[in-house]
C-alpha cells in the first residue's frame, strides 16, 4: 500500500516536469502567431500521442506530446510544410502516428470499404425494390389474406 | 462474512440461472407445462440472488472493507460516499457484476411482464436470457472473482482512478449497460422466435417496446458519457470515436435500425428476416463491445487491466452466442418468408433505406475499429483510425438518411405517389432550405457545409410541423384536444426522436463550425479576447478537498466590460495516487458554453497556461440525444402496449378471484 | 443453394472476425514496431553526463556493434531491466551506450552510482530532441546498432532475461561476425 509522503513526493515530482514542460506552451501572441497556432491545432488533432495512445498530440498533456508540440511548431515556424511534419513524424515513429491514415496499398479496404459498402447497400435497396414492386402486383390480394390471417392468430 | 455471503449467492445464482436456461428450454420442446413454469420463478431468483450480491460488494466499497481486494484497489477511506458506491462498479469485476446485474433484472422484467404471451415462446425467451447470465456468471466466478480477499487487510486502499470520481460514474455505467444489456430481450426473443417458428406481427409487438426501452437507456448512457468526457477531461470534446465510444455507438446504430424495422415487421409483416438479424447484430454488439473492453486487444482510455486469459474467456462465450445465434439464423431464416410486398416509393422502400444506411454506418465505424487489428494481424502495418476516417466515412451514409427522415413518416405504406409526397413536404421542404441558405449568414463566416448541415436538421424540424399541422387538419374528430388524442402515443414518441434528431444535428454543427478555442500562457490580471468575451486572470489558489488538494483558478469573463461570469477552474493532485486532474469550469447559456480548464503553472510569478474555449450550442448535443431517448420513452407509452398490460392485469386479478 | 449461401453470410463474416479477435489477444496494441529498423541511426552529439567537456556522437561507434539504451532516473520501469543491463555489461560482449532522457544530471549520477554502471559512455539528452530523432515515446527502449551504423533491432520497454538472451545476444554475435 502506498504512503501518503510517497504520494506527496510523486506530487512534487509532478509539479516539477510541469514547470520543465512550460516552456513549450505558448506566450500572449501576435495575429501571425494566431494564424499558425489555428494551422498548427489543426494539424495536430490528426496526430496520435503515442505515450498515451488513444489521445490526439493536440490534446494530450504527456511530456513526449509537449516535446512533439515544440518541435512541430519550429518546423512550421522555418516554413515546413504540414505534409513535411508529417514525413517528419512518420519517418520516426512510423504511420502509427497519424489519425487520418493515408491512402495507400494497406488502407485501401479501411478508406474504400465503407463506399463500397454504401453503393453495395444502394444495389440491394434497388433490388429489393424491384423484385417488391414485381410481386405487387401478383400477390396482392395473396398478402392482404395473409396479413389478416396472421392478425387473427396473434 | 459479507463479501463470502455475496460469493456464495452467485454460486447459487449460476446454479439458477443455469437451470433457468436448460429446463424451460427442454420443456418448450417437449410441450411440458410443468418444466416450462420454472422459467419465470428462476428467472427472479436468479435476479434477486445477483441483487443481493451486488449489494454486499456495494457494502464492502461503502464500509472501506479493505480486506476485499477488489475494495482494496478501487476506493480509498476519505472517498465521498457517492463514490465508493459508485466504485461498486469503478474495476473489471464491479462492472462485470453490474452487467449481470442488469442482465438478471431484464430477465426479471420480461418474467413479470410476459403473461400474455404464449407459455412455450416465454420459456424459450428466459432460457435464452438464462443463458446468458450463466456464460457471465460463470466468467464472473471463474476468472474475476470481485469478492475475492485481501489478507492481511490493507490499511488504506490506493483510491479510484480520479478520473472516475465524478458524478458521470454514478450515472453513466448503469445507463449504459442497461442499454447495452436490454438488447439482450430482443435478442433472446428473436432467437426463441426463431427456435419456435413463430415469427409474425405478434413476435414485433411484443419486442418493440423492449427495444425502444434499452434503445432510450442506451441513448441516455452514451449522451451523459460524452457530456462526462467534455467537461471533464479539460479539452472540451465531446466524442473522441474512441474504439470504447465505437462499442457503444455500433449497438445503438444497429438498435436504431431495429426499432424501425420492427414497425415495419409489425405493421406489414415484411423484412421478417432481417428484423431477426438486426435483434441479433444489435446484441452481439453488445457483447463485442464487452469483449473489446476487458481484453485488452485495442487500446482504449476505457480499457480494464487486461488479462489474457479472460479475453479468450469471453471471446469463447462470443463465439458459442453469436456463432451459434447466427449458425441458426442462418439455418432457419430461410424459411421464414418474405412478407408484403411495397413499391420502390413507399414507406417500407424509405424504412429500408434507413436500415441499409444505418447498417453500412455500423460496418464502417466497426471496420475502421477493428482495422488496425486486422492489419496486425496479417503483419501489414501498425496505423491508427481516428476521428478524421470516422468523420469522412460516417457523415455520408448519414446525410441521406436524415434527408429521408422528412420524407418517410409522410410517405404511405406499400405505394406512395411521388406528386401527393411533394405537395405535403413542399413547403417544409422551401422553408428549411431558405432558412439554411439564409442562417450562416449571420454566423459570421460562410460556409456551405453548415448550411448543409442547419438544411438537414431545419428538414427534419418542418416536415415534422408540416406533418403534425396535416395530421390534425385530417381528423374528423372536433376540437384540438380530440384531434391530438386520435394519434398514437407510438407516432408523437416518433415525432420527438426526430426533433431530437434536428436538435442534435445543429449542436455537432455549430460547435465543429464555430467554437474558437485558445491556450494561452496568462499573467495574474491579464486579459484575453476571445470571440465576444474578455477572460481576465485573477490567480491561482490551493483548497483542500476531502481526498484531494485542489488549485482553484478565478477567471472574470466580461463582455463589452461588464462582467458576465467567474468561473473557477480547477486542478486536482489526488492523496492517495498522486495523479493530476482538470476539472474545467463550464458558463451554460442556451448559445453555447464558455470553457475554461487550467494547463500548468508556467512561471513563479503565478502565471499560467490556461485553455480558454467558446463553444457554441454545445449543449445542443446532449439535449438532443435526451429528447431522442424522451421520444422512446413516449412511444413506449402507447395504448396498444398498455392493453396488452391491461389485460394481463385482468388475468391476474382473475385468476386472484379465482 | 444460393439462397443458404445468404442467410449464412452473417454467420462467416463474424467468424472471420472471431479470428481476428482471437490473433489480435496475443498481439500487443501498444507497441508501435520502429520505422527506423534498417535504416541509420539518427546522428547526434550529445554531452556526456560524467565530463561535461566531453561531447559523443554516433561516429564514434562506428565499425563496431553496439547497443543503445534509452533511459532516465524518473523511469519506474527502468529499474526493472538496470541489473539486467549490468549484468550484460559484465560480459563484456557489447558496449552499451546509455541515453539519460529528460533527466537531471544530479539524479541521473545518483542513479548510476546506486544501482551501477552498465554504459561505456553516458550522454544526455536534456530536452528529447534525439530521443524525438529515434522515435523514443516509452523509456526504456533499447536499440542495436550494426558496424555499419544502421539500427538492426528496437526493444520497447524494459528487456527481460528472455529477450535478452533469445533475441538480442545472439543478434549481437551474429552482427559482429559479419
Amino acid at each position: 500500500m502506498r504512503v501518503t509522503s510517497l504520494a506527496g513526493v510523486i506530487a512534487l515530482g509532478l509539479v516539477a516536469t510541469v514547470f520543465a514542460l512550460a516552456s513549450s506552451i505558448a506566450p500572449a501572441q501576435t495575429p501571425a502567431d494566431a494564424a499558425l497556432d489555428a494551422r498548427l491545432k489543426r494539424l495536430e488533432l490528426t496526430l496520435r500521442c503515442l505515450v498515451c495512445q488513444n489521445q490526439t498530440l493536440a490534446d494530450s498533456d504527456a511530456p513526449l506530446a509537449a516535446d512533439l508540440r515544440r518541435e512541430i511548431r519550429e518546423l512550421a515556424q522555418g516554413g515546413k510544410s504540414d505534409d513535411d511534419i508529417r514525413g517528419f513524424l512518420t519517418s520516426r515513429y512510423g504511420d502509427f502516428v497519424l489519425y487520418d491514415p493515408p491512402v495507400q496499398r494497406n488502407t485501401f479496404v479501411l478508406w474504400f470499404g465503407p463506399f463500397a459498402l454504401l453503393v453495395a447497400g444502394a444495389a440491394i435497396w434497388w433490388r429489393m425494390g424491384r423484385r417488391r414492386a414485381r410481386e405487387s402486383q401478383a400477390a396482392d390480394d395473396g398478402a392482404a389474406a395473409a396479413r389478416g390471417r396472421s392478425l387473427l392468430e396473434s | 462474512m459479507i463479501p463470502e455471503l455475496g460469493h456464495f449467492a452467485l454460486v447459487v445464482a449460476l446454479l439458477v440461472a443455469l437451470v433457468q436456461a436448460s429446463v424451460p428450454m427442454w420443456g418448450a420442446a417437449r410441450n411440458d407445462m410443468a418444466l416450462m413454469a420454472v422459467a419465470r420463478p428462476a428467472a427472479m431468483l436468479t435476479a434477486a440472488l445477483v441483487a443481493f450480491a451486488f449489494g454486499c460488494l456495494a457494502y464492502a466499497f461503502v464500509t472501506s472493507d479493505f480486506s476485499v481486494l477488489n475494495v482494496a484497489e478501487h476506493s480509498y477511506s476519505t472517498l465521498p460516499t457517492r463514490y465508493k458506491f459508485a466504485a461498486t462498479w469503478g474495476s473489471h469485476e464491479g462492472s462485470l457484476l453490474l452487467w449481470v446485474l442488469m442482465l438478471s433484472g431484464w430477465a426479471c422484467a420480461v418474467a413479470i411482464a410476459s403473461r400474455n404471451l404464449p407459455e412455450a415462446f416465454a420459456a424459450r425467451v428466459l432460457a435464452v436470457m438464462g443463458f446468458i447470465a450463466a456464460g457471465f456468471l460463470m466468467f464472473l466466478l471463474f476468472t474475476s472473482n470481485p469478492f475475492a480477499r485481501l489478507l492481511p487487510a490493507a490499511l488504506e486502499g490506493s483510491d479510484l482512478n480520479p478520473l472516475l470520481q465524478d458524478p458521470g460514474m454514478v450515472v453513466h455505467p448503469p445507463m449504459l449497460y442497461m442499454g447495452y444489456v436490454g438488447f439482450s430481450v430482443a435478442f433472446a426473443f428473436a432467437i426463441a422466435a426463431l427456435i419456435g417458428g413463430r415469427l409474425d406481427a405478434s413476435w414485433a409487438r411484443w419486442s418493440r417496446p423492449w427495444t425502444t426501452l434499452a434503445w432510450c437507456f442506451l441513448t441516455i448512457g452514451i449522451a451523459l458519457g460524452s457530456a462526462w468526457a467534455y467537461y471533464t477531461l479539460g479539452w472540451g470534446g465531446w466524442w473522441f470515436w474512441d474504439p470504447v465510444e465505437n462499442a457503444s455507438f455500433m449497438p445503438w446504430l444497429v438498435g436504431t435500425a431495429l426499432i424501425h424495422s420492427l414497425a415495419v415487421t409489425e405493421k406489414r409483416g415484411t423484412f421478417r428476416s432481417w428484423t431477426v438479424l438486426l435483434a441479433i447484430v444489435a446484441f452481439s454488439l453488445s457483447l463485442l463491445g464487452t469483449f473489446l473492453v476487458r481484453s485488452g486487444v485495442l487500446t482504449s482510455v476505457h480499457a480494464f487491466a487486461t488479462d489474457p486469459a479472460r479475453g479468450v474467456y469471453v471471446l469463447a462465450f462470443l463465439v458459442v452466442v453469436v456463432g451459434g445465434s447466427l449458425a441458426l439464423f442462418a439455418w432457419r431464416a430461410g424459411a421464414v418468408g418474405g412478407g408484403a410486398s411495397f413499391a420502390p416509393l413507399s414507406r417500407e422502400s424509405m424504412l429500408l433505406a434507413n436500415n441499409i444506411l444505418l447498417v453500412v454506418a455500423m460496418a464502417s465505424v466497426l471496420l475502421g475499429t477493428l482495422y488496425p487489428l486486422i492489419l496486425d494481424t496479417f503483419d501489414a502495418g501498425k496505423i491508427s483510425v481516428g476521428p478524421p476516417y470516422f468523420q469522412a466515412v460516417f457523415v455520408p451514409a448519414m446525410a441521406p438518411l436524415v434527408f429521408l427522415m422528412g420524407l418517410g413518416p409522410v410517405a404511405a405504406w406499400r405505394k406512395a405517389e411521388l406528386p401527393a409526397l411533394w405537395i405535403r413536404v413542399r413547403w417544409a421542404f422551401g422553408v428549411a432550405l431558405v432558412t439554411a441558405l439564409l442562417l450562416p449568414l449571420t454566423l459570421g463566416s460562410y460556409r456551405p457545409l453548415v448550411a448543409f448541415a442547419l438544411f438537414l436538421a431545419l428538414w427534419v424540424a418542418t416536415s415534422t410541423v408540416a406533418m403534425v399541422v396535416q395530421r390534425l387538419r385530417g381528423a374528423p374528430q372536433r376540437g384540438l384536444a380530440a384531434k391530438l388524442r386520435a394519434n398514437s402515443a407510438a407516432w408523437y414518441g416518433m415525432l420527438v426522436a426526430h426533433v431530437g434528431i434536428a436538435v442534435f444535428i445543429v449542436g455537432v454543427t455549430m460547435v465543429r463550425s464555430y467554437e474558437v478555442e485558445r491556450d494561452v500562457r496568462m499573467d495574474i490580471d491579464q486579459a484575453v479576447r476571445v470571440g465576444d468575451y474578455d477572460f481576465t486572470f485573477r490567480g491561482v489558489v490551493p483548497a483542500p478537498g476531502p481526498n484531494y488538494k485542489a488549485l482553484v483558478g478565478t477567471i472574470d469573463v466580461s463582455r463589452n466590460g461588464r462582467l458576465v461570469r467567474t468561473l473557477h477552474p480547477q486542478k486536482r493532485v489526488f492523496d492517495a495516487s498522486g495523479q493530476t486532474m482538470t476539472e474545467a469550469a463550464i458558463a451554460t447559456r442556451i448559445r453555447g458554453d464558455l470553457y475554461v480548464s487550467l494547463g500548468e503553472p508556467v512561471a513563479e510569478n503565478g502565471a499560467w497556461g490556461v485553455r480558454v474555449y467558446i463553444k457554441p450550442f454545445v449543449d445542443w448535443i446532449w439535449v438532443g440525444a435526451f429528447i431522442m431517448a424522451l421520444g422512446g420513452f413516449i412511444a413506449i407509452g402507447d395504448r396498444r402496449y398498455r392493453i396488452a398490460v391491461k389485460a394481463r392485469v385482468a388475468a391476474l386479478a382473475a385468476r386472484a378471484a379465482a | 443453394m444460393k439462397s443458404a449461401w445468404r442467410w449464412s453470410l452473417p454467420f462467416l463474416v463474424f467468424a472471420a472476425l472471431a479470428v481476428f479477435l482471437y490473433t489480435g489477444l496475443f498481439r500487443d496494441p501498444r507497441e508501435v514496431p520502429s520505422p527506423l529498423i534498417g535504416k541509420p541511426a539518427p546522428a547526434f552529439a550529445l554531452r556526456d553526463l560524467h565530463e561535461p567537456g566531453r561531447t559523443f556522437g554516433t561516429t564514434d561507434m562506428r565499425g563496431q556493434v553496439w547497443l543503445l539504451n534509452v533511459w532516465a532516473s524518473w523511469c519506474e520501469s527502468c529499474r526493472i531491466e538496470h541489473p539486467l543491463l549490468v549484468d550484460l555489461a559484465r560480459q563484456k560482449i557489447v558496449p552499451i551506450v546509455g541515453l539519460d532522457y529528460k533527466d537531471k544530471d544530479d539524479l541521473g549520477k545518483k542513479w548510476l552510482a546506486d544501482r551501477g554502471n552498465p554504459y561505456s559512455v553516458s550522454i544526455v539528452d536534456g530536452d528529447g530532441r534525439v530521443g524525438i530523432d529515434w522515435g523514443v515515446y516509452g523509456v526504456p527502449e533499447t536499440f542495436v546498432v550494426d558496424k555499419e551504423g544502421i539500427i538492426r533491432y528496437k526493444q520497447i520497454g524494459p528487456v527481460n532475461a528472455d529477450v535478452l538472451a533469445k533475441t538480442i545476444v545472439p543478434l549481437v554475435r551474429r552482427l559482429q561476425q559479419s
